[in-house]
C-alpha cells in the first residue's frame, strides 16, 4: 500500500521543502567561475538561453546569454535564480526505499532489485497493462523519446502518459485537425510586425514573461492588443481592448467575432477558396452566435465584441496567441479551432507578420509533445494506430507489431484506472500528480491503492511520499540534450556539473532498468543522449514533426533549428504555412465547425460563483523546484484568494480575511486579496501548492472528450468568511519560510529612528 | 568610463512585477545577495501596476550634497556611485535626502550601498545586468538617439521635487494620457468605453 509512511510533517524535516537562499559557500565566496555553460533554462517553454557559471562541481550563478536570439539575455526572476535548486539541502543523492518507520535510504543495487521486482510482480499477477508509466514534458526530447520507447518495449505497456496532457493538449488535437501538423505557426519574430495582437486566455506577463517584450515592440510599431481573459493580467492593464469575459466562455466570444466578420464581408473568401475546406460548415455553426448572443454568455457589452471583431477585421496583419486559459477547458479543443478559425477567415497566416500560435507551458512543452510519449502518439508525432506509422517505427525499434503496444489511457485516466484498481503498478518521472492533476483527494486515494510505485525525482515531491522507492534523477543541468521551444526550435541543452552521490540522468535509469527486465537488444547500442537523439531522427523522419536533418551540432552552431527538417541540407522552418500550403495531403487547412456548449461545472444556486486557476510569475507548475529557492518563497510564498471588492463585500471580507471556499469535490481555507483586477463573479486561485493549499481540491476531473485535459479553468464554488483558526497550519510554515527568506538572504537595512 | 552614447529608460508602464531585476541586480559579484534595485506594487487593490526604482543618477546629487562625510561621489560620466567605505559613517542622511528613495544603508556593513549603473558591466562596454534580463524592457539601455525610434512614450530627465529642480542622466518615459488603463474589471464591464 503506497500511502506516505511519515507524516507531512516528518517528511518535511527530512525532505522539505527547504529553502537555498545563497549560492554554495554563502555570497562572501569568490564569485569568479572557472567557466561560464551556455544552455537554457530548466523552467517554461520559452527556454531562455542563459550562461551558467561554474565552478569545481557547483553552478554558482548565471550570466545572461545576450546573443541567444530568442531572450537575447532576458530571464525572468526563476530563471534568474534556477541555479539555487542545485547544491540544495532536500536534494535526493540517495535510493529511497519505504518502509514501516518511513523511507530508508538504500544503495543502488538493492534498490534497482526491488524496482525490477515490483514490476514483475504487479505484471505477472495482473497483465503487462497493469503497470503504467507517467512523464512529464520538461524533460529533454532524447528523455522524452527514450520513455516513449521504454514504456512500450521495456515495460511493455500501452499505459505511458505525461504531464504534457495537463498543458497544450488541446491545441495540439485542433492543430492536427486543422493544419495537419501540430507546432506554433510562426517564430515569435512574426509578433513584431503585426498590426493586431490577439491573445486569448494567456497571462503573458507571468506565464511566459518573455513573450512580453515581443508584444510590446509590435506596440512600439503601432500595433493594438486585444486582451480576454477574466482578469485583467499586468500586460491587460495597458492593452487597447481587454475584454473581462466569464471562465468558460471563450468559444462564444471567438464564434462570434467569426460571426461578424462573415456579417460584415471581412472574410478573405479568395484565401478560403483556394486553401481551406470544410469553412461553409463553420459558418453554418456560428450563424445564430451574434454578439447579443455572446453577450449573455460572456459577459461583455456586445460594443466591445463587435469593437474586437472589428480591430480584427480590418487589420492588415495580425498574430493569435492562446495558452491555458481556453486549453484547460471541456471544450479545449473546440476553443483553439475557433481561434484558428478567425486566424483563417482573414487569411492572415503563412505570411511575414501574419501567425498563430499556442503558448506551451512547460519547458519542453513543444519537443515532448512530439516524440511519442502520449498514450496515442509514436515519434514524428504519429498515430500509434495508424498501420503505416507503426510499421515505420518497428523497423526503426527493431521489434515486431505484436510487440508494440497500441493506444493506451490518457494521464487523468490513468489516475482513474489506478483509483478503480485495473492498474496496480506506476513509474513516475517528471510529474508530480498529487498536486498537479484536479481532485486531489481522489488523486491521494489513487496512489495510495498502488501496489507498487516507483518514482524519479531529484526532490521528494509530493506525489513521490507515496512510492515504494524513489530512485534519485538528474538536474537539467546535470545532463545534456535538446529541448524545442515555444517556436518550434530546437536548442541545445549543455552540462553544467555531474550528478551528486548516486543521482543519475532519467535516460541512465530507465537503460538500466530495460537491460535488468531482458529488453537490453532494443536499448543496448544507446550509450547516451546523442545516440537516443540521432535514433530519435530516425524514427521522426516522415512524421509530421521531422527532426531528421537536425544534429546536435547545427542544432549548435545555428542557435536552434525549427523542425520541420527533414535533410541536413534542410534550413528548417520558422514559418509554417507559406504560400497557403498546409500538410493534410490535399495540402489544404480543414476548418472545423465550432458549435458551443457550455462548460462541464456552471454556477448555479448553490455553487454560485465562478473559480479559475493559474500561475505567478514566482512559481512552476507544482512548485517541486520554485517552492524550495528562497528569493521565489519571498516573493510568493503561499495561494490566496482574489476577489473584487465587489464580491466580497457580499460576504463582508475584507483584505486578508480567511475565507472557506467549497467546491462539489471540497472545501478550502485561504486568506482574501482584495483586487478590483477580477471579474465580480469570479475567484481566483494559483495552484503551485500541495496538500490544504491545493487549489486543485476543488477542481474537477471533467475531461475535454477529445484532448482529454482537464477542466482546470472552470469551477463552480462558494465562498464563506471564516476566523483566521481555520487556515491550514502550513500557510502559516510558509508565512515563516517567506521571513527566512526575507531576513537571511540579504542584510536588510535597520531603521535607527 | 561609461559612454555617453547610452542611455538608461525607465518606464512603469510595461513593467510586469516580476522582480527580475531585482533578484539578477543581488547575483552581481560585488552586491554579495543584495538588491540595488526597489519594486514596489503601487495599490494591488486598485491595479497590478508596479514600478522599479534605480538610481536616476542625478547631475547634481542631493545624497552626495547632503553627504557629511563627502563620501558619495559622481565619476565624469556622469554615474553616482555607492559611498566610499572608508569615508562612510552611515549617517543615512543620503537616504532620508533622495528623492527617488534609491540610497541604503545597510547595517552590517555600516556603509550605503546604491546602483552605480552597474559600473563594472556599463564601463566595459555592456548592459546593467538589470536592464538585461528585464523581460518586459521596463528597464531599457540603448543608445540615447534610438530611444524616440523604439518607443512611443517620452523620455524626461527633469524633475521637480518640492523647490527643487533635479536633473538626471537616466530618464523616466512618460505614457500618453490619453491611453486607456484598464484597473477594475466591473468598472470596465459597465462602463469601458467602446
Amino acid at each position: 500500500m503506497a500511502r506516505a509512511p511519515l507524516t507531512l510533517d516528518a517528511l518535511r524535516t527530512t525532505y522539505g521543502p527547504h529553502l537555498n537562499l545563497a549560492p554554495p559557500g554563502g555570497w562572501d565566496a569568490d564569485p569568479e567561475p572557472d567557466k561560464l555553460v551556455k544552455t537554457h533554462c530548466c523552467f517554461c517553454g520559452q527556454q531562455c538561453g542563459i550562461q551558467l557559471k561554474v565552478k569545481g562541481n557547483d553552478v554558482i550563478g548565471f550570466e545572461p546569454w545576450e546573443d541567444f536570439p530568442f531572450n537575447e539575455g532576458k530571464l525572468c526572476p526563476k530563471g534568474v535564480k534556477r541555479y539555487l535548486q542545485g547544491n540544495h539541502p532536500d536534494r535526493l543523492t540517495k535510493a529511497l526505499v519505504r518502509t514501516e518507520s518511513g523511507f530508508q535510504e538504500s544503495d543502488w543495487a538493492s534498490a534497482m532489485d526491488r524496482v525490477i521486482q515490483g514490476i514483475q510482480d504487479v505484471q505477472s499477477k495482473h497483465g503487462k497493462d497493469a503497470f503504467a508509466v507517467l512523464s512529464g514534458v520538461s524533460m529533454s526530447n532524447e528523455k522524452s523519446y527514450l520513455t516513449g520507447k521504454f514504456a512500450r518495449l521495456a515495460i511493455g505497456t500501452k499505459n505511458l502518459d505525461y504531464n504534457g496532457r495537463l498543458c497544450m493538449v488541446s491545441a495540439g488535437v485542433a492543430n492536427k485537425k486543422t493544419f495537419g501538423i501540430d507546432r506554433a505557426a510562426n517564430s515569435w519574430a512574426d509578433i513584431e510586425g503585426a498590426e493586431v495582437i490577439w491573445v486569448q486566455g494567456s497571462n503573458i506577463a507571468e506565464c511566459s514573461p518573455i513573450t512580453t517584450d515581443y508584444i510590446w515592440r509590435a506596440r512600439d510599431r503601432g500595433a493594438k492588443l486585444i486582451m480576454a481573459d477574466p482578469r485583467i493580467t499586468p500586460l491587460g492593464r495597458t492593452a487597447d481592448l481587454m475584454l473581462p469575459l466569464k471562465p468558460g466562455s471563450d468559444l462564444a466570444l471567438t464564434n462570434a467575432v467569426l460571426h461578424l466578420l462573415n456579417k460584415w464581408g471581412m472574410v478573405n473568401r479568395a484565401f478560403l477558396d483556394a486553401h481551406t475546406t470544410g469553412f461553409d460548415a463553420a459558418l453554418e455553426a456560428v450563424k445564430d452566435c451574434t454578439p447579443e448572443w455572446a453577450s449573455e454568455l460572456t459577459g461583455l457589452p456586445v460594443a466591445a465584441i463587435e469593437k474586437a471583431a472589428r480591430m480584427w477585421g480590418e487589420a492588415k496583419t495580425s498574430f493569435l496567441l492562446h495558452a491555458r486559459g481556453i486549453e484547460h477547458q471541456s471544450k479545449g479543443v473546440e476553443n483553439c479551432l475557433s481561434c484558428q478559425n478567425i486566424v483563417l477567415a482573414t487569411g492572415r497566416i503563412g505570411m511575414p507578420s501574419c501567425g498563430y500560435a499556442t503558448i506551451t507551458g512547460q519547458g519542453n512543452g513543444q519537443g515532448g509533445r512530439e516524440q511519442g510519449h502520449k498514450c496515442d502518439q509514436l515519434p514524428g508525432n504519429r498515430d500509434i494506430e495508424n498501420p503505416e506509422h507503426r510499421a515505420h517505427i518497428c523497423k526503426v525499434w527493431g521489434c515486431t507489431d505484436e510487440e508494440l503496444p497500441r493506444k493506451g489511457l490518457s494521464a487523468q485516466e490513468i489516475m482513474n484506472a489506478i483509483h478503480s484498481g485495473e492498474i496496480k503498478g506506476l513509474l513516475l518521472l517528471c510529474f508530480n500528480p498529487l498536486v498537479s492533476l484536479p481532485d486531489t483527494a481522489f488523486t491521494r486515494e489513487a496512489l495510495s491503492k498502488l501496489e507498487f510505485f516507483v518514482c524519479l525525482d531529484f526532490f521528494l515531491s509530493e506525489s513521490a511520499q507515496h512510492a515504494d522507492v524513489v530512485l534519485p534523477s538528474a538536474l537539467h543541468e546535470e545532463d545534456e540534450g535538446t529541448s524545442t521551444s515555444v517556436e518550434g526550435r530546437v536548442i541545445k541543452l549543455n552540462k553544467a556539473v555531474e550528478p551528486p552521490g548516486d543521482a543519475r540522468p532519467d535516460w541512465a535509469i530507465q537503460l538500466e532498468i530495460a537491460r535488468r527486465l531482458g529488453k537490453g537488444k532494443f536499448f543496448d547500442h544507446l550509450k547516451g543522449p546523442e545516440d537516443i537523439f540521432n535514433e530519435l531522427r530516425k524514427a521522426s523522419s516522415g512524421g509530421t514533426a521531422d527532426y531528421a536533418g537536425i544534429t546536435w551540432k547545427r542544432v549548435v552552431d545555428e542557435m536552434g533549428v525549427f523542425w520541420p527538417c527533414p535533410t541536413e541540407g534542410h534550413p528548417g522552418t520558422p514559418r509554417l504555412f507559406e504560400g497557403g500550403r498546409f500538410y493534410h495531403a490535399d495540402g489544404k487547412a480543414h476548418v472545423q465547425p465550432t458549435p458551443w456548449r457550455p462548460a462541464m461545472e456552471v454556477v448555479d444556486a448553490d455553487y454560485p460563483v465562478w473559480l479559475t486557476t493559474g500561475r505567478t510569475v514566482f512559481h512552476f507548475l507544482s512548485g517541486t523546484q520554485t517552492r524550495r529557492i528562497g528569493f521565489l518563497v519571498e516573493q510568493c510564498p503561499h495561494p490566496y484568494l482574489e476577489i473584487h471588492p465587489k464580491l466580497a463585500e457580499r460576504y463582508d471580507i475584507a483584505d486578508g480575511d480567511a475565507v472557506e471556499i467549497t467546491s462539489r469535490r471540497s472545501a478550502m481555507v485561504l486568506p482574501a486579496k482584495l483586487v478590483r483586477t477580477i471579474r465580480p463573479d469570479t475567484v481566483f486561485i494559483p495552484y503551485h501548492w500541495p496538500s490544504k493549499l491545493s487549489a486543485n481540491q476543488l477542481t474537477a476531473r471533467h475531461l475535454d472528450p477529445q484532448s482529454k485535459i482537464p477542466e482546470f479553468k472552470v469551477t463552480a464554488c462558494r465562498l464563506q468568511k471564516t476566523t483566521p483558526d481555520k487556515l491550514s497550519p502550513e500557510l502559516a510554515e510558509l508565512q515563516r519560510m517567506a521571513f527566512e527568506a526575507r531576513t537571511n538572504q540579504a542584510v536588510l537595512p535597520e531603521r535607527v529612528f | 568610463m561609461v559612454s555617453d552614447e547610452y542611455g538608461f529608460f525607465i518606464d512603469p508602464q510595461r513593467c510586469i512585477g516580476c522582480k527580475s531585476c531585482v533578484g539578477a541586480c543581488a547575483e552581481c559579484g560585488t552586491h554579495k545577495g543584495r538588491p540595488m534595485i526597489h519594486l514596489d506594487e503601487m495599490d494591488r487593490l486598485n491595479s497590478t501596476q508596479t514600478a522599479p526604482t534605480v538610481c536616476m543618477h542625478c547631475e547634481d546629487p542631493i545624497c552626495a550634497q547632503v553627504c557629511p562625510a563627502d563620501a558619495i561621489k559622481r565619476s565624469e560620466d556622469g554615474v553616482v556611485h555607492s559611498s566610499q567605505k572608508p569615508r562612510c559613517i552611515g549617517c543615512q542622511n543620503c537616504e532620508l535626502s533622495c528623492p527617488f528613495g534609491v540610497p541604503i544603508v545597510f547595517s552590517g556593513l555600516e556603509q550605503m550601498l546604491k546602483c552605480d549603473l552597474c559600473y563594472d558591466r556599463t564601463s566595459e562596454g555592456h548592459k546593467p545586468m538589470c536592464a538585461t534580463v528585464c523581460p518586459s524592457q521596463a528597464l531599457l539601455y540603448v543608445p540615447k538617439h534610438e530611444i524616440s525610434a523604439l518607443r512611443q512614450n517620452k523620455p524626461v530627465r527633469e524633475f521637480t521635487v518640492g523647490s527643487l529642480k533635479v536633473k538626471t542622466r537616466n530618464a523616466l518615459m512618460v505614457p500618453d494620457p490619453d491611453k486607456p488603463l484598464h484597473l477594475d474589471a466591473a468598472l470596465l464591464l459597465a462602463d469601458g468605453g467602446w
